[in-house]
């Protein structure tokens, strides 16, 4: 039997990938928008729904950054509320181990996970500086390594608690010292689904020994494979069944009549996507400097990035180029190469859709990611809210069922059962 | 005069249908709020979370967890609060609670507790911080601009700017203001202390008189413009007597017939006080027979009348929460 694949649905949000400006985009906030695209992923026999989290509005210069969607509702009260209107689904939410607190979050995972009958999931990450800290007691923020610690302490803690079932629990640990009695009986699935969504050593390490999923960014099938294999060997090392680690990259699509139209409409969608001001906000990130003087529709800046990582541009958003300079080279050459303003530049260099093509072609490319072991299934980012999800489901959903690689009908078990974890 | 009336949830229960059976049954008597009792060191699950799991069950009722400041982060308790008033449709309030309880700080582990003064200077900063998170977006902050490519205006978004004794909080909230821009905070009073919190900070107070002179006395104490509460434990129906058997509460302890109940709260009601908050002794018994029994015979007495009112602040005779930054220049 082929291997089965697994798809998840992100509530868009944050960044530039979701449209706003498209006349059907609905409400970022009101709950009919995230009811919406729960039930359309649950029509659609998904495996879990997947919503961030947000601790402070990004800002770039300094200001709070305008031109994306900003705004977002708390993550485990959605997903509780989701809870009530769907069966089947996982709930899957992101938490931020340097500004949660083991007892109280591990509380509430555990209600989740009763209030859902074992649909519960857990998005471990860990906090990119002391931008955040602002907003929270604790302020400052952890060294690098530490984060690694606090999230690995924090998920043993967690799982301390969860497996407590009504017994006195003791946690000593070099970021955390509680005891008590823990007041949740054990859940449905024990212990709720735990992803993982780093990517640095740190994050593999941290993936390999403790968490169920990985919520990945390895797109190309060569590198997506190199990375399978890099954590599913690190896992095999950690003494764990290689099974046990699923690893789920977070991707985009567009769908078309044809494979030409398809393109047409990916690029389309790439122009809503990166506006003038967008373009010029994105180049910022990689330049690490000021460039509002510039004309999005002009050539790229002659000067070089500024290489201070310790005052990025932007902030509360993690790294996403660890060479500057070599980048920047990479993105001249290109632009020269096929006479580029900064903007159409910006629309071939980032955020380009991963999957591009007719149903037929989308649903074999999925499949062959997963047989071919770059992944085992998609956590599927629609750039409309919150109507992005239709077609997948309506015309991709069948075409994977034919292939008997994607489920016809829920199992009624829980998410861990549901994902082939014990 | 009518009074309003609400029922006070405490249960261990991890059955999500358990919850929505009782807090539906609460909206079909249309009863204007309940509220979910919370402790960490309880056994029963997170308060903030049963009521938005029930939240899409329900249409009118209004839903007021318990949430502790001790330990917790005004910022998620302000994200979470504005999030439940969204599932909701503008149904949510807090009740807000303080720990002393050494026990359940060690279940936490951040830090010693502190001595009752403090913890209610520290709840009074985290209501303050909540709030002003709840206003830190103007309810017209989302502009859609194509033009200009902009989705907000962020001179309509403010930082909080909070720096207290306890923490301080920049903001401004991830969350766009709620709709009822302020969720309704309420407080349970016995102490000094607690009132002096709850009329600082709280729009409406739970207090446990033991009779309608005590109820009138302290209602004459608080400001007007907070709203009172009485609660009152009870146990009805004919074998009320032997279920009450020697239960013991904070607050009065009712035990008889809903026509008996019913004539208690009528004396009540002369003390001036907005509500009554019923804790049921058995929540499935009694809170059959408040909806079945007493909500009817207060109906007949034009004692309660259901409320048309859509959101909760409404509902219970409170103001149009007016943004304390709407024509504030950022700074």
């Amino acid at each position: 039997m082929p291997k089965q694949i697994i798809l998840a649905a992100h509530f868009p949000g944050v960044n530039n990938t979701t449209v706003w400006s498209d006349p059907r985009a609905g409400s970022q906030i009101d709950f009919d928008s995230f009811e919406y695209l729960a039930r359309t992923a649950e029509r659609g026999l998904f495996d879990f729904f997947f919503l961030a989290e947000g601790l402070r509005l990004r800002e770039q210069r300094g200001l709070i950054h305008d031109l994306d969607v900003v705004g977002r509702p708390d993550t485990l009260t959605v997903l509780a509320a989701l809870a009530a209107i769907t069966t089947n689904l996982g709930l899957a939410g992101t938490l931020n181990a340097t500004y949660h607190e083991p007892y109280e979050l591990a509380r509430q995972l555990a209600t989740l996970d009763h209030f859902s009958g074992g649909r519960a999931a857990w998005n471990v990450v860990t906090s990119p500086g002391a931008f955040f800290g602002e907003n929270f007691r604790r302020g400052g923020f952890l060294n690098h390594e530490d984060r690694y610690v606090r999230a690995a302490e924090f998920i043993q803690a967690s799982r301390t608690l969860w497996d407590s079932d009504g017994n006195d629990f003791s946690v000593k640990s070099s970021q955390f010292a509680i005891e008590g009695r823990f007041g949740v009986p054990r859940s449905p699935q024990g212990h709720p689904v735990v992803l993982q969504a780093g990517d640095s050593v740190g994050g593999r390490e941290l993936a390999s020994q403790h968490a169920d999923a990985i919520f990945s960014r390895h797109h190309q099938l060569e590198d997506a494979q190199e990375f399978y294999q890099d954590v599913k060997q690190r896992v095999i090392k950690h003494g764990r069944d290689p099974g046990s680690l699923k690893i789920i990259p977070g991707v985009s699509y567009v769908l078309g009549d044809s494979d030409a139209d398809a393109q047409e409409k990916a690029h389309y969608i790439r122009r809503q996507q990166v506006s003038p001001q967008t373009a010029i906000l994105l180049l910022e990130q990689l330049w690490n400097t000021d460039l509002s003087g510039y004309d999005a529709d002009g050539p790229l800046p002659a000067t070089d990035p500024v290489l201070d990582e310790d005052d990025t541009i932007i902030k509360g958003r993690a790294g996403m180029y660890p060479d500057r300079l070599r980048t920047a080279a990479e993105w001249r050459a290109t632009a020269e190469a096929k006479n580029l303003s900064i903007r159409d530049l910006i629309i071939e260099v980032t955020g380009r859709q991963n999957f591009i093509g007719t149903p037929s072609r989308i649903a074999e490319q999925l499949n062959e990611y997963v047989q071919t072991d770059a992944c085992d299934g998609f956590i599927l980012v629609p750039h409309l809210t919150p109507a992005g999800l239709d077609d997948f489901v309506d015309q991709v959903v069948p075409l994977l069922q034919e292939r008997g690689v994607f489920r016809t009908e829920y199992s009624g078990g829980t998410l861990r059962q549901n994902l082939g974890l014990r | 005069m009518t009074l309003r009336l609400a029922v006070a949830l405490d249960s261990a229960s991890f059955d999500a249908g358990e919850w929505a059976g009782w807090v539906r049954r609460a909206d079909e008597a249309r009863l204007d709020f309940v509220t979910f009792d919370d402790r960490f060191g309880k056994r029963g699950p997170d308060a903030v979370l049963t009521a938005a799991r029930v939240a899409p069950l329900t249409r009118h009722v209004g839903l007021v967890p318990v949430a502790t400041t001790t330990h917790t982060e005004p910022f998620h308790l302000s994200t979470a609060l504005a999030t439940l008033d969204y599932v909701s449709k503008g149904r949510a309030g807090w009740q807000v609670r303080v720990s002393a309880d050494p026990a359940e700080a060690a279940l936490l582990g951040r830090r010693d507790p502190l001595q009752v003064p403090a913890l209610f200077e520290e709840a009074a900063d985290a209501v303050e911080v909540v709030r002003r998170l709840w206003d830190s977006w103007q309810d017209d902050a989302i502009i859609k601009d194509v033009p200009t490519g902009r989705y907000i205006d962020r001179d309509r978004l403010h930082y909080v700017a909070f720096d207290g004794k306890y923490f301080s909080v920049k903001g401004p909230s991830i969350v766009p203001r709620p709709p009822q821009g302020q969720p309704v905070v309420a407080a349970l009073a016995h102490s000094p202390e607690a009132l002096v919190f709850a009329g600082k900070s709280a729009d409406l107070v739970f207090i446990t008189p033991s009779d309608v002179y005590s109820a009138e006395k302290i209602k004459s104490k608080l400001d007007p413009a907070l709203k009172v509460y009485a609660d009152i434990a009870v146990f009805i129906g004919d074998d009320a007597l032997v279920r009450r058997g020697s239960a013991t509460s904070d607050a009065a302890v009712f035990a008889g017939t809903a026509a008996q109940l019913a004539d208690l709260i009528a004396a009540w009601a002369a003390s001036g006080i907005d509500g009554i908050r019923l804790r049921p002794g058995d929540l499935t018994e009694d809170l059959t027979r408040i909806t079945d029994d007493l909500v009817p015979e207060l109906r007949r007495r034009g004692l309660f009348e259901p409320s048309s009112a859509t959101t909760l602040r409404e509902r219970l005779g409170l103001p149009v929460a007016v943004n304390r930054y709407e024509g504030a220049v950022r700074a």
